[in-house]
């Protein structure tokens, strides 16, 4: 209980469409499936109930395109 | 400060093509800086020329981008003038170790207080995909249409050899491990290589049939094992990633320093 309290608990994922390229490194890695690309290529957060906050999608995007933020 | 206070916003998005891990490259080398919460004014990038050597115009540090091969060589003359700054040079693998190959095993055997990361995707992308000096032997390339014969360099025993003081490895792949890399190797004191296997999906990965970013990623992941692993001793094929060489050895800045001391003194 105390442990689920420390982690840190998504607010929105912050996709940048403009910057995006639809790599889709995000979707392929995120441990959750929590993220896909739309039919313009840009990736968007489908299932972002299924979200731990990991980050690992902003820290592997390459286009600096994603930014998890939390509460 | 937060990651995006150290980018040039107004030059994004970047020129890099979708997937290219050179935008992972510096991705973690924001994060690198940021966990040593150093200011921009502190920090002076220095490159060359090449897909890897645009980085230095999305930062904003202090920057220069200068000519093919020679990023280690201006370094080292802004380090000289101005010891109290962190030089940070990122190069490709090309531009470090073929055009810039004597200014790179110089910069490690002075052991001068700079930090280099070889991108390394194998590959000139910029000029369309040509074989470079970390290609290896069987790589399909615009220059070798029935494949190289070349051997390639390994950049952690170059650097060793040559007297870098730090030298590591890590890829795109492992990002968590690339950023705490680069910060040791920002603050050790004295040359410090940093080798990071990143994709070129446009020129390697299609022409070698190696799949897109992703496929590329996966094989960094599934290729490469922590140094002195059991794995590695299994299978000698896999690629070592961690820290290779931390030693403590006379920094150039600091030697010469004691140089000017001795010759003020007179006789």
């Amino acid at each position: 209980m105390v442990e689920a309290q420390n982690k840190p608990k998504l607010k929105e994922h912050r996709i940048n469409r403009a910057w995006c390229k639809g790599c889709g490194i995000c979707v392929a890695f995120c441990p959750k499936n929590v993220l896909e690309l739309d039919e313009t290529d840009k990736a968007v957060a489908a299932r972002p109930e299924d979200c731990i906050a990991c980050k690992l999608c902003e820290l592997r995007c390459p286009d600096l395109a994603i930014d998890i933020i939390t509460e | 400060m937060a990651v995006k206070d150290f980018i040039r916003e107004r030059f994004f998005p970047h020129i890099w093509c979708a997937g290219c891990g050179h935008g992972i490259v510096l991705n973690s080398l924001l994060r690198a800086v940021e966990s040593l919460g150093m200011s921009k004014n502190e920090i002076v990038m220095v490159s060359g020329i090449g897909c890897s050597s645009r980085i230095s115009g999305y930062l904003d540090f202090h920057t220069l981008h200068t000519i093919h091969g020679r990023a280690l060589a201006f370094a080292t003359g802004v380090k000289l003038s101005r010891p109290e700054l962190n030089l940070i040079v990122p190069m490709g693998d090309g531009d470090a170790l073929a055009i810039g190959g004597n200014h790179f095993i110089h910069a490690a055997r002075r052991n001068i207080d700079i930090t280099a990361i070889v991108m390394n995707n194998r590959i000139y992308g910029m000029t369309g995909g040509q074989f470079s000096p970390l290609s290896g032997c069987g790589i399909m390339a615009t220059t070798a249409p029935y494949a190289t014969v070349d051997q390639g360099f390994d950049v952690v025993e170059l650097s060793r050899a040559a007297g870098a003081t730090f030298v590591a490895r890590s890829t795109t792949y492992h990002v968590q491990q690339l950023t705490k890399l680069l910060r040791e190797a920002i603050l050790h004191e004295g040359f410090s290589v940093v080798e990071v296997l990143t994709q070129c999906p446009t020129y390697f990965g299609r022409r070698n049939k190696q799949g897109g970013a992703v496929e590329m990623m996966n094989w960094f992941k599934d290729h490469t094992t922590p140094v002195g692993s059991k794995a590695k001793a299994e299978n000698p094929d896999l690629i070592e990633r961690g820290i290779f060489v931390q030693k403590d050895l006379p920094e150039y800045c600091k030697a010469y320093d004691q140089v000017i001391e001795r010759a003020q003194k007179g006789k």
